[in-house]
């Protein structure tokens, strides 16, 4: 089976500031990749680079082992044209710590605008997928409000019906839950443990480390830009060899 | 200064409590000074006009004049079409200035600062003058014709004003566009949506809600820059008002008139604006604000309901 996301020497700067120092980390078929560490260690802008919202520097990154923003012949690397970058992005779904629902739109018009527009799937099919899907998210009765008469938890489970209606192959969790109030966590929490259990391939960038013990297949720690640690989530939490997991480990559980 | 007046009090005062309080409000006697010198220098002002050498009577007679609705006619019809040059010239400037490529941004910045630079009047009185260095205009097979024949009063009035108003209407756009969060570009683009998609139907739509106030601003300074238009001998509101003025021996009487046309055709535009913006609010407060319908009808109700609850401090 082919890795789903495979990292080599991933590096990334902005200006002078080094922030990937060479990320080398693979994530297979259907698991549930949890990507922790302190802030500023290059986690979020790691996942930001799969699917090109970052360019990488160096190294290479491959998605469901197609080559991320580039295309290559023979030896040579040519920059893929916006409009493949954004084919590419389709299977990718992504979901931000700041929810960025559109709010001129209803939930429901947030939801099918990417199939319409993207896919150019009929308004009606649309429509009634996205229905399920904001069934699917406990939000069913939610479908004609806009985001600003949402909960920070029910915007964010809208974000995830959102980007599920592209019938992505992998989701990319950027902090799901860190702009939420603590009784919202876990209404998130439980749609994305429902995802996991479905299949999905999933990358989480959280600081839950409840989440990633339950619910992850594998643990990567990363800190100043370079993976520490990795492993299996519960070996990992419970048993961390390095001792800058350790100090991270023991300020945040 | 404080509430405690007020019958009905505000939600936080606590339930069920101690006795309500009966205080003596504070009594602002400046209020009542400079209340009545207003209104004394008010009808002072009001007094003089009445009794100046003004024939008011003339307004009435003149105000639906043909020569004077035609004015209108040319006013609204200016003032429109050059609106529309400017901000389909406004949203392409904005968008070139805010590109990548540095020739056509740089084009959109010189543009502007030349247009903005420059006063609406002399630019009108040169593109009038312009035959001085175009003695013909030549468009291949389609048009040729001797400038000062090509370049009418309209066309002149129009250019003028259009191409000026679209370097303002740059900026204001380009405003709008910077204030939409750059998440929606990114969400956007991460549902895979390409750049001029998220352009149209995520980041004007929201930016329409910071670029309509400005535009409405615009619109009704156009209304009122097109009185200068009668330098280029193009016959509308303020011109026809001050030939009128000339032939009837009434020329301040017809200036009134024309500052009355001119108040109304603003107020007009004003309420399209209102509901323009009403209807580009939507989603981004918890409930829009109430159309002057629902005010009125909402102030009566309050209205009646006071007289009936308080009458007693009322």
């Amino acid at each position: 089976m082919t890795a789903m996301v495979k990292a080599e020497g991933v590096h990334k700067s902005f200006g002078p500031v080094e922030v990937l120092k060479g990320i080398d980390l693979e994530v297979k078929q259907g698991e549930v990749f949890c990507l922790i560490g302190p802030s500023g260690s290059g986690k979020s802008t790691f996942l930001r680079c799969i699917n090109h919202l970052e360019k990488i520097n160096a190294g290479r990154l491959y998605v469901d082992g197609e080559l991320v923003g580039y295309r290559q012949k023979g030896d040579k690397l040519y920059e893929l044209k916006d409009s493949e970058v954004a084919l590419k992005r389709r299977d990718i779904g992504m979901v931000f710590q700041r929810f960025n629902l559109f709010p001129h739109m209803t939930a429901l018009e947030n939801v099918i605008e990417a199939p319409i527009q993207v896919k150019g799937v009929a308004k009606g099919q649309a429509r009634e997928r996205a229905r399920e899907l904001l069934d699917r998210v406990g939000l069913a009765d939610k479908a004609g409000n806009y985001p600003s008469q949402l909960s920070g938890g029910q915007q964010q489970r809208v974000a995830i019906a959102r980007a599920l209606a592209m019938d992505p192959k992998l989701m990319l969790f950027d902090e799901p839950t860190s702009a939420l109030d603590p009784e919202l966590v876990g209404d998130v929490l439980d749609v994305m443990r429902d995802l996991a259990e479905s299949g999905m391939t999933m990358v989480v960038v959280t600081h839950e480390m409840g989440f990633a013990r339950e619910v992850g297949d594998s643990l990567v720690f990363m800190d100043g830009g370079v993976v520490v640690e990795s492993g299996d989530p519960r070996e990992v939490l419970t048993n961390p060899q390095h001792e800058r997991t350790q100090a991270f480990l023991s300020k945040v559980l | 200064m404080t509430d405690i007046d007020k019958k009905d009090g505000p939600a936080d005062t606590p339930p069920a409590g101690p006795e309500a309080i009966k205080a003596i409000p504070v009594r602002h006697y400046g209020r009542y000074v400079s209340a009545v010198v207003a209104l004394a220098l008010l009808a002072a002002v009001v007094y003089a006009f009445s009794q100046g050498k003004i024939n008011w009577g003339a307004i009435p007679d003149y105000f639906f004049d043909d020569r004077i609705l035609d004015g209108v006619g040319r006013t609204l019809l200016l003032t429109i079409l050059s609106m529309a040059i400017g901000i389909v010239g406004g949203v392409l400037l904005a968008v070139m200035r805010l590109s990548k490529n540095p020739v056509t941004s740089s084009i959109a910045w010189f543009y502007i600062w030349f247009f903005r630079g420059t006063p609406v009047l002399v630019q009108l009185i040169v593109w009038f003058n312009l035959g001085l260095v175009f003695e013909y205009i030549n468009l291949g097979p389609f048009y040729k014709n001797e400038w000062s024949d090509f370049m009418t009063p309209f066309l002149t009035a129009l250019l003028g004003l259009g191409l000026n108003e679209a370097a303002y209407m740059a900026e204001i756009c380009r405003a709008g566009l910077l204030a939409v969060d750059e998440g929606q570009t990114e969400a956007s683009h991460a549902l895979g949506m390409s750049h001029v998609k998220t352009l149209r139907r995520i980041v004007i739509p929201q930016a329409m809600r910071v670029i309509v106030p400005p535009t409405g601003n615009e619109v009704i300074n156009m209304l009122k820059t097109t009185s200068l238009v009668s330098v280029v001998q193009y016959p509308e509101l303020f011109r026809a008002a001050q030939d009128i003025g000339q032939t009837s021996g009434a020329p301040a009487e017809m200036l009134f008139l024309a500052a009355a046309w001119y108040l109304l055709l603003t107020s007009v535009f004003s309420i399209g604006q209102y509901y323009l913006e009403r209807y580009y609010a939507r989603g981004s407060s918890r409930s829009l604000p109430a159309t002057p319908f629902q005010k009125i009808k909402a102030n009566l109700l309050s209205l009646s309901n006071r007289s009936a609850s308080t009458g007693g401090t009322a």
